[in-house]
């Protein structure tokens, strides 16, 4: 903790909060932990920082001027909705004796799982959390893996490249390293007999209203999933039932936990774009485009990209927003009942917009196609006719058959308008993002709210509804697929000729010391990228600010009182995908 | 073929004789039903290979159940982390006989781009038999048919005689790993304990 507590007038909001800011740089605010829940209720009542986007813990083991006095930095990333900007960035910094501190569950709800997930990976205590348990991992794992002294099973070396492979090159297997043979270890002293496992948690019951006219039946807890078609892969939901109306569910995650933030502080800059495909796998251009334009931010000038990489990264996002789209509204209407054969359809027009990925990038699904300071490969002429026929003359109809088939059809009305209920007001505070959002008629987009890339120079609406349920959310995600349309449309018609990468390519990237927030507005939503750098070849912080993940912080609010079939509809709709939530 | 002695000469077009075996195993391969069942990345490959383009049913393979109990095959799709390994096992054991499984893409291989990571199993082969690798991250589509096909033809070689699941000394079951500060197998409690009780060995765990 910085020790001079001097609370002169130059401190932003030192008068509205006497003592709450300590010291403040370019990276942020740094606030006393007694004071933050009171700073954060007046910046969300008085300065319209009702948006928390993203809360993260850094752990500053051996980092340079850090001592054990502030290890742990939990890092929150406020934004106005109706503003829109650049925000505020608050930091508490944590002593590794006591590394406690208030929740922000009450002012911003949406801080619950990402406050969950800060406890799971780096045992932060956060006081007055209503259910503070591991959500990634299991309840009973050994440790807190994100911390810079856990080491993992396999572990070689602080970074890569390890000098087994490079420049040594010889190869041992990881297995014959550890005296497990295997991807495991166990603290010392561990019987396997002795072990209990923990409970089964159980979801919180949200009793009906009274004098409802409510039928009194039994209470029956059911589990759905990870192995269940309609959670999306391996999503597992806990469902307390009465009768068949939710009063209470429970999502747990994590059965696809892949380690990507671990991961990504052993690898380099450079190394970490596959790894960002792997996230979201149905988008993987706009991650890519988050992560690089996140490190591009502490490159400076020399992250620059050309005009015609700008084109091509905007090109690239703007498929890959149509390809998830058309997913999103073809598994919906799987979850409805329609079993596959809608899908089918849907997916059709994916194929061709793969191949256009392919060609580019020698992919079809991992593309890996961005890199610092523009694209790995550039695109010929009979590829820009291929890109211009399908949007131009294919894309446009296949809406319109959506349109017509699905948007005034009875059963799917039926199903979806009033399900799910989320709104403006709820949405904004349990910090949803994307489709959801602007379903729920809050028109925050990024493209808009804070321009990044190019996007200031194409025109294109922010599409929202006010219906702020299931229906709605089918309906923005289907005017996204048209406003992508014509920002494809445009793009295709102005993009330049000329160099690709600003520079040229290089292996090892030279990132100066410093941290940045780069956010797109991904198919999913809000996707961050908060790296942390000490000028070293590889970051010392990666993480990811998950639109998925954080999506599910409404899911609980929006099921209870629904059947238990309308689960399914508006776990569907909130469109997650679980390399991305789980990560 | 040696048909000629035993189908009389006016039958030879409509009757065909052949070995139980063939039949038996033809019905099967062609009616293979996989398990609905999606972990990762791979899993969208995996429904591509379904849908339009590439068809999968082609090879009586488009009936996807969601219940282990239905399903003859397990296409292990993505990332195979500690905390659904157990899962996965649970619902091999659900299959019935004959079952098989195929392990598709790097990840249910050997760990894949993930190998290092602490919640992640090197390969679904360290707790299930697997009939066919896939390689490739993630195998396209065409790779998936082809280690399908693969498939096909081991089903196609086996015998009725042979195989394991008509026979008495065959285990029923695989035993399913226990999530406890580290995923670890009943089976080998001795061994983890001779290891954690040795003082040295055993690493420091931080708090
Ligand atoms: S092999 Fe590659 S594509 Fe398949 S699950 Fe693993 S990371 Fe994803």
């Amino acid at each position: 903790m910085t020790e001079s507590v001097v609370t002169t007038s130059s401190l932003p909001f030192a008068d509205a909060v006497p003592g709450a800011v300590l010291d403040a740089d370019q990276w942020g605010i740094i606030v006393n932990p007694d004071k933050l829940v009171e700073l954060a209720q007046y910046l969300r009542d008085h300065e319209g920082f009702d948006y928390l986007s993203s809360l993260t813990a850094v752990d500053y083991l051996g980092f340079k001027d850090r001592t054990a006095d502030d290890r742990f930095e939990i890092v929150y990333h406020l934004f106005d909705t109706k503003k829109g900007g650049d925000g505020i960035v608050l930091k508490v910094r944590l002593p590794e004796s006591k590394p406690e501190v208030d929740s922000l569950v009450k002012v911003y709800p949406g801080a619950d799982l990402q406050e969950r997930e800060a406890y799971d990976l780096y045992g932060i205590k956060f006081k007055g959390h209503p259910r503070l348990r591991r959500i990634l991992l299991w309840e009973g794992f050994h440790g807190h893996p994100m911390r810079k002294d856990w080491k993992e099973p396999y572990y070689e070396a602080e970074h890569k490249p390890y000098k087994s492979r490079w420049p040594v090159g010889h190869y041992q297997w990881a297995e014959d390293r550890v005296p497990w043979g295997d991807n495991i270890n166990y603290p010392k002293g561990f019987d396997p007999d002795a072990f209990e496992p923990a409970p089964l948690p159980m979801p919180i019951i949200h009793e009906p209203p009274e004098g409802s006219d409510h039928i009194h039946t039994e209470r029956i807890v059911v589990n759905m999933g990870p192995q269940h078609p309609s959670t999306h892969g391996v999503f597992r939901m806990i469902v307390a039932l009465d009768g068949e109306t939710i009063v209470g569910l429970e999502p747990e995650v994590g059965y696809l936990h892949r380690n990507h933030e671990k991961l990504g502080e052993r690898n380099t800059w450079l190394g970490n774009i596959p790894f960002t495909d792997r996230l979201d796998y149905l988008s993987s251009m706009s991650n890519n485009f988050g992560y690089v334009l996140a490190v591009e931010k502490l490159l400076g000038d020399k992250g620059k990209p050309p005009e015609r990489a700008e084109y091509l990264r905007v090109i690239m996002a703007e498929f890959t927003r149509i390809v998830n789209h058309m997913w999103a509204i073809g598994f919906l209407l799987n979850d409805l009942g329609a079993f596959f054969t809608p899908a089918l359809y849907a997916i059709e027009e994916r194929e061709l917009i793969l191949d256009l990925f392919e060609a580019a990038a020698g992919s079809r699904m991992m593309c890996n196609y961005m890199r610092f300071g523009g694209v790995v490969r550039d695109v010929d002429e009979d590829w820009l006719r291929k890109a211009r026929d399908i949007v131009f003359n294919r894309l446009d109809r296949k809406v319109d058959e959506f349109d017509e088939y699905l948007t005034g059809n009875e059963i799917l009305m039926a199903r979806c308008v009033g399900v799910g209920l989320l709104s403006a007001e709820d949405a904004i505070a349990l910090s949803a993002c994307g489709p959801m959002l602007r379903a729920s008629g809050v028109p925050y987009d990024l493209r808009r709210a804070r321009p990044y890339s190019i996007y200031d120079r194409f025109e294109f609406d922010v599409v929202t509804d006010d219906g702020c349920d299931v229906y709605a959310r089918y309906k923005v995600r289907l005017g996204e697929i048209r406003q992508s349309i014509r920002i494809l449309k445009q793009a295709l018609d102005q993009i330049p000729e000329g160099p690709i990468m600003n520079g040229k390519p290089a292996y090892v990237t030279r990132v100066q010391k410093g941290e940045a927030y780069g956010a797109v507005e991904g198919p999913k939503g809000e996707l961050g990228f908060y790296v942390v750098s000490d000028g070293s070849d590889n970051p010392w912080r990666y993480h990811v600010r998950a639109p998925s993940y954080i999506n599910l912080n409404t899911l609980e609010h929006m099921t209870i009182g629904y059947k238990v079939a309308d689960s399914v509809v508006i776990l569907g709709a909130i469109d997650i995908v679980l390399g991305e939530t789980d990560r | 073929m040696a048909n000629e002695n035993q189908v009389p000469e006016e039958l030879q077009q409509n009757v065909f004789v052949t070995s139980i075996d063939f039949l038996y195993n033809w019905s099967r391969k062609n009616s293979m039903w996989p398990m609905l069942f999606g972990l990762a990345c791979c899993a969208i490959e995996m429904i591509c290979t379904a849908a339009g383009r590439y068809d999968l049913s082609r090879f009586g393979m488009e009936v996807m159940r969601p219940s282990p109990r239905q399903a003859d095959l397990m296409i292990v799709s993505g990332t195979v982390t500690k905390k659904m390994a157990p899962i996965i096992v649970r619902l091999y054991n659900q299959m019935a006989e004959p079952r098989y499984v195929l392990s598709m893409g790097a990840c249910a291989t050997g760990g894949g781009p993930f190998k290092e990571g602490y919640n992640v199993v090197s390969g679904i082969d360290k707790y299930l038999p697997v009939d066919v690798y896939v390689p490739g991250c993630p195998p396209t589509p065409e790779a998936l048919l082809y280690g399908i096909l693969k498939l096909h033809e081991k089903v196609q070689r086996q015998s009725i005689r042979t195989v394991p699941w008509y026979r008495k000394d065959t285990p029923r079951g695989i035993t399913i790993p226990v999530l406890g500060p580290d995923i670890f197998l009943p089976d080998r409690a001795d061994e983890i304990r001779q290891i954690t009780m040795r003082q040295e060995t055993s690493e420091e765990i931080a708090s």
